[in-house]
C-alpha cells in the first residue's frame, strides 16, 4: 500500500513540475490588449512630462542602457546594456563611452549608428538644427558637454564634471534614442524605432496599436504579435471592460486602492499588486507675498499636517510618510527614521506638533479670535483635490480658514508662474529614483520647474557636492542632509508618497510593476500570454 | 412657398454665420490654450518655447486674420490640421460622423418606437392602472441621468453575462455588431423616449376630447380606427417638434453615453478636443453640429406642412 502511495506521489510531483515547467515555458502569439487610461498629446516620449506616453510607446523604442525590467526597484546596479554593448566611464569619471551594437535596424529599415545617439542627445541639449516642440527634460543633461562619436558604433558623453547620475538618467524609459533621418513632428505622429514593436496605428481617443518587429535585434523576442491600448477615460468602464476579460491588464499603476478590492471581488482570479510609484502629494507655498512670507507661519503649517491621516482616508493605510526622496524600503535615497522623525512635523505626536504651530501661529498675530483667511489652489483633478480638502480640514486646527480654488489644468502652470497663488496642493513625479533628477529640477534656483522659487545657494552647493560624489554612501548621507534640509526649510512640504495598484489576468506573464518609479518597465519584450 | 424656402434658407446662412463668430470668439475667451496645456503636461512653461509654439500654429496672429483664415479654408473645404494630432481636421472629423450618426439615428427610432405608441396606449387607457405604470416608466426616463443607465447597463451586462457592449470597430458576430450600437442607443434614447411618450399622450388626449373624435365613434368607426388614424395623426404634430428637438439634443447626451460606452463618436471627439483646446477640431465640429441643428430644425418645419395640410407657408 505504502509503494502504491509513494508511487502516487511521484506521479503527482512529476506531472506537478512538468505542469510548472510547461507554465515557464514561454509562448509566442498572441495580442496584448491594455486600456489607456486618456490620449496622450503625441507619441514623441522625448516631448512628453507623462508615462501616459511612456507606457503605449516605450516598446518601439530602445535606450543605450535600461533598468532591468524585471527587478522592482530601479538602482545602479539594475542597469542593463540595450543598444549599448558595453559601457565605461574615463578614470576623471567625466566621460562615458558606450560601444554600440552592430546589428540593430530602425523599423524602416536604416541601419541603427552612433549618429543618431549623436543626433538624440544633440536635440535633447538644444544643440541640433532640428528642435523639439517641447523638451522637459532638457535639464538632464546640463552637465554634458557634447556628445562625440567615434566610427559608427561608438559614442561617448563628455561631462563638464563627474556626474554619476548620468547613467541612470539613461537607463529611464525617458531616454529612448531616436532615428537621425526621422523628423520630430514624424516622430510625434508615427515614431519609428529599434525596440521590439513596430508602430501601427494611433487614433486620438480611441486606440494605438503596435505589432511585433520580426527583426528585432534580441532574437527570439518579442513573444506577443502586438499590443493594444484602447483609450477609454472612464474608469468605471475601463475596470468592467477589466473584469470582464476585454482586457488582459489595467493600465499600469492606475488602479486605485478602493477600485483593486472592487477588482477582486469580481474577478478573484486577478493578479494585482500595489506599489509605490514615486510620486509625492505636496505643498507649494508662495512665499515671495504675505502671509507665507513669514516664515513662522511656513513652519507652522508644516508642523499642522497630519500625515498619517491623509494616508488613511486615500488610500486605507497604503501610503507612504517621507521627504523628497521616495521612502524605504521601496526608494534607494530615503533618510532613516529616526532622521526623518526629528524633522519638525514628522514626529508622531500630531496633537504636540499643532500645539507648537498654534503658538507659532499666535507669535504672527493669529488666535481663536483671528483666523488667517487664506485659498488652497489645485488643479482640478481628483488626485488633487481630494488630499486639498483633507489639506484645510487639517490647517483649520491651527486657526486658518482655507477656501478650495479649483484651477483647470490649463491654467494652473500659468497660475503658479505668475505666483497668483497662496497655498497650492501639488503632486511631483519623479521618473528616476535618483537625487539628481529630483534636487535640480524642483529645487535648484532657477529650474523651470521650481514652481516656488525656493533657492538657497548653500543647499544648491551640497546638490553639487551629491552629484559629483561616486562613493555611494557617502553620497546618501550627502543625499540625507539635503532632503532633512528642504523639509526643514519648508521648501515645498511633502505630505506623503501614494502607493497604487495593477492588475492582470493570471495568463499574462512576466510583467514586473516598478516600485520607485512609474516611467521605466514598459518594453514588454519578453511579456507572453500563457492561453 | 418657393419665397419662404428662400427666407429661410437665407436666415441659415446668418444663423451660420453668427455661430461661426461665436464659436470663434468664445473659444479664445476661454482661458489657456493648446501651448498652455501641453506645457502643463510638461510640468513647466518655457516663454521662448511658448512663444515659437503659438508662432508654429498661427496663435500670434491676430483673431480677425485668424477667424479670416478659418472661415476662408472653410469655404475652400480646408478645415486645417488638429493641433495635437497634427492631422488634417476633416480626416480626424469624418470617420467619426457615421458612428456618432448610427447612435443617435437609433436612439431616435428607439425613442419613436416606443415613445408614441406607449403614449398612445397611456392617453387611451387614462386613468388605469396601465396608465399608471406607464406614467411611472417614463417619469424615471425623464429623471434616470443617462451616463447611470449606462453605467448601470454595462455593471449588469458583466454581472449577467461576462461580458459588456463597448464598442469594437471590428466585431466579430453580427450580435456583437448590433450590441454595440444598441445598448447605448437604449440608454440614451431612454429619454427621449419618455418625453416623446408624455407629449404624445397629452397630445392624444387632448385630441380625444375633440368633437370629430366622438363623431367618428358616432359613426361606428372601430376604436383602432378612431385612435390610431384620426386622433394620431392629428396629434403627431408637437411629437414631430420634440422629436426635432430631441435631435439636436442627443448630441449633448451622447458626449456622456459615447464615453461610459467607450464609443469614438464625435461628441466625445469633440470633448477631447475642447480639454485640449485644439481649435481646428472644436470649431469644425461645433460648425458641423449647428449645420446639423439648422438643416433638422427645416426640415421639421417642412414636414409640418406636408403632416398638417392646413398649414401653409405664406410668402
Amino acid at each position: 500500500m505504502r509503494s502504491v502511495q509513494a508511487l502516487a506521489v511521484a506521479v503527482l510531483s512529476v506531472l506537478t513540475i512538468s505542469d510548472v515547467s510547461r507554465a515557464a515555458e514561454p509562448k509566442s502569439g498572441g495580442i496584448f490588449r491594455i486600456y489607456h487610461r486618456d490620449s496622450p498629446g503625441s507619441a514623441s516620449i522625448h516631448e512628453g512630462a507623462t508615462y501616459s506616453v511612456n507606457i503605449p510607446f516605450m516598446p518601439i523604442f530602445n535606450n543605450l542602457v535600461i533598468f532591468d525590467q524585471h527587478i522592482a526597484q530601479n538602482s545602479a546596479s539594475t542597469i542593463r546594456p540595450e543598444l549599448a554593448e558595453s559601457w565605461a566611464w574615463s578614470g576623471d569619471n567625466k566621460t562615458l563611452t558606450f560601444k554600440l551594437r552592430k546589428d540593430v535596424k530602425w523599423h524602416d529599415g536604416k541601419p541603427f549608428t552612433a549618429a543618431d545617439v549623436k543626433c538624440t542627445f544633440d536635440m535633447l541639449m538644444g544643440k541640433s538644427q532640428q528642435k523639439f516642440r517641447q523638451n522637459p527634460r532638457k535639464s538632464w543633461y546640463d552637465q554634458v558637454e557634447e556628445v562625440t562619436t567615434n566610427g559608427d558604433y561608438e559614442a561617448s558623453f563628455k561631462l563638464k564634471r563627474p556626474q554619476p547620475a548620468l547613467l541612470s538618467l539613461l537607463a529611464s524609459g525617458y531616454s529612448p534614442v531616436y532615428p537621425c533621418h526621422v523628423s520630430p513632428a514624424e516622430m510625434r505622429t508615427k515614431p519609428i524605432g529599434t525596440g521590439p514593436f513596430k508602430f501601427v496605428e494611433f487614433k486620438a481617443n480611441e486606440s494605438i496599436k503596435l505589432t511585433k518587429n520580426p527583426d528585432y535585434f534580441k532574437k527570439g523576442l518579442p513573444y506577443l504579435d502586438g499590443i493594444e491600448f484602447t483609450i477609454i477615460p472612464n474608469r468605471s468602464t475601463a475596470i468592467l471592460g477589466f473584469v470582464s476579460g476585454k482586457f488582459d491588464m489595467t493600465f499600469p499603476t492606475e488602479v486605485s486602492i478602493p477600485l483593486l478590492k472592487d477588482v477582486k471581488s469580481q474577478d478573484p482570479t486577478a493578479v494585482c499588486v500595489v506599489e509605490p510609484n514615486n510620486v509625492s502629494t505636496n505643498i507649494i507655498i508662495n512665499s515671495t507675498a504675505p502671509p507665507f512670507n513669514n516664515l513662522d507661519i511656513r513652519r507652522a503649517l508644516a508642523l499642522a499636517l497630519d500625515r498619517k491621516a491623509f494616508i488613511q482616508i486615500m488610500f486605507e493605510g497604503q501610503g507612504d510618510i517621507g521627504g523628497t526622496m521616495e521612502p524605504a524600503p521601496d526608494g534607494l535615497w530615503a533618510m532613516p527614521k529616526d532622521m526623518l522623525e526629528s524633522i519638525p512635523g514628522y514626529g508622531p505626536d500630531v496633537e504636540k506638533n499643532r500645539e507648537e504651530a498654534r503658538k507659532l501661529m499666535q507669535k504672527a498675530g493669529y488666535g481663536p479670535d483671528k483666523h488667517l483667511q487664506i485659498k488652497v489652489s489645485t488643479r482640478n483633478i481628483a488626485v488633487y483635490r481630494d488630499p486639498a480638502i483633507i489639506l484645510i480640514d487639517q490647517i483649520k486646527s491651527i486657526y486658518i480658514d482655507a477656501e478650495l480654488d479649483v484651477v483647470d489644468t490649463a491654467q494652473w502652470f500659468p497660475k503658479i508662474a505668475r505666483k497668483d497663488y497662496s497655498l497650492g496642493l501639488n503632486l511631483t513625479g519623479n521618473a528616476v529614483d535618483e537625487p539628481d533628477q529630483s534636487f535640480y529640477e524642483n529645487y535648484a534656483c532657477g529650474s523651470e520647474r521650481n514652481y516656488t522659487n525656493y533657492c538657497n545657494k548653500d543647499i544648491e552647493k551640497l546638490f553639487d557636492q551629491q552629484s559629483e560624489e561616486t562613493n555611494l554612501d557617502k553620497r546618501k548621507k550627502l543625499v540625507w542632509e539635503i532632503d532633512k534640509k528642504l523639509q526643514e526649510d519648508v521648501a515645498r512640504p511633502i505630505i506623503f508618497h501614494a502607493r497604487t495598484g495593477t492588475c492582470w489576468k493570471p495568463y499574462v506573464k512576466n510583467v514586473t510593476i516598478m516600485s520607485n518609479s512609474s516611467y521605466n518597465g514598459y518594453r514588454y519584450e519578453d511579456v507572453w500570454l500563457d492561453k | 412657398m418657393f419665397a419662404y424656402i428662400v427666407r429661410r434658407l437665407f436666415l441659415m446662412l446668418v444663423t451660420l454665420f453668427g455661430i461661426s463668430v461665436i464659436i470663434f470668439v468664445l473659444l479664445r475667451v476661454v482661458p489657456g490654450n493648446i501651448v498652455d496645456i501641453l506645457f502643463d503636461a510638461a510640468g513647466f512653461v518655457d516663454p521662448a518655447d511658448k512663444a515659437n509654439l503659438e508662432r508654429e500654429l498661427g496663435l500670434s496672429q491676430p483673431i480677425v486674420i485668424q477667424y479670416l483664415h478659418w472661415i476662408g479654408g472653410l469655404l475652400h473645404g480646408d478645415l486645417g490640421y488638429s493641433y495635437v494630432s497634427e492631422k488634417p481636421a476633416l480626416e480626424e472629423i469624418l470617420p467619426r460622423i457615421p458612428i456618432t450618426a448610427r447612435l443617435a439615428g437609433l436612439a431616435l427610432l428607439f425613442s419613436a418606437s416606443i415613445g408614441i405608441p406607449l403614449g398612445v396606449i397611456s392617453a387611451v387607457h387614462q386613468g388605469s392602472k396601465l396608465d399608471y405604470a406607464l406614467r411611472v416608466v417614463s417619469l424615471s426616463g425623464l429623471s434616470l441621468p443617462s451616463f447611470w443607465l449606462g453605467l448601470l447597463v454595462l455593471m449588469a451586462s458583466v454581472s449577467l453575462f461576462g461580458t459588456m457592449p463597448i464598442f469594437n470597430p471590428n466585431p466579430k458576430t453580427w450580435l456583437e455588431a448590433i450590441t454595440i450600437y444598441a445598448v447605448p442607443a437604449m440608454a440614451v434614447g431612454f429619454r427621449s423616449a419618455a418625453l416623446t411618450m408624455r407629449i404624445t399622450r397629452s397630445s392624444m388626449l387632448e385630441i380625444l376630447r375633440q368633437d370629430y373624435i366622438r363623431t367618428a365613434r358616432a359613426k361606428g368607426a372601430s376604436e383602432a380606427s378612431v385612435n390610431y388614424h384620426h386622433a394620431l395623426k392629428n396629434a403627431v404634430l408637437p411629437v414631430i417638434t420634440v422629436i426635432g428637438i430631441e435631435a439636436a439634443f442627443l448630441i449633448g447626451g451622447l458626449i456622456v453615453t459615447e464615453t461610459v460606452f467607450n464609443i469614438p463618436g464625435i461628441a466625445r471627439f469633440l470633448v477631447e478636443a475642447l480639454r485640449w483646446r485644439d481649435y481646428p477640431i472644436v470649431q469644425n465640429l461645433v460648425m458641423f453640429i449647428a449645420v446639423v441643428v439648422v438643416v433638422v430644425n427645416f426640415i421639421v418645419d417642412m414636414l409640418y406642412a406636408a403632416i398638417d395640410p392646413r398649414i401653409r407657408f405664406g410668402d
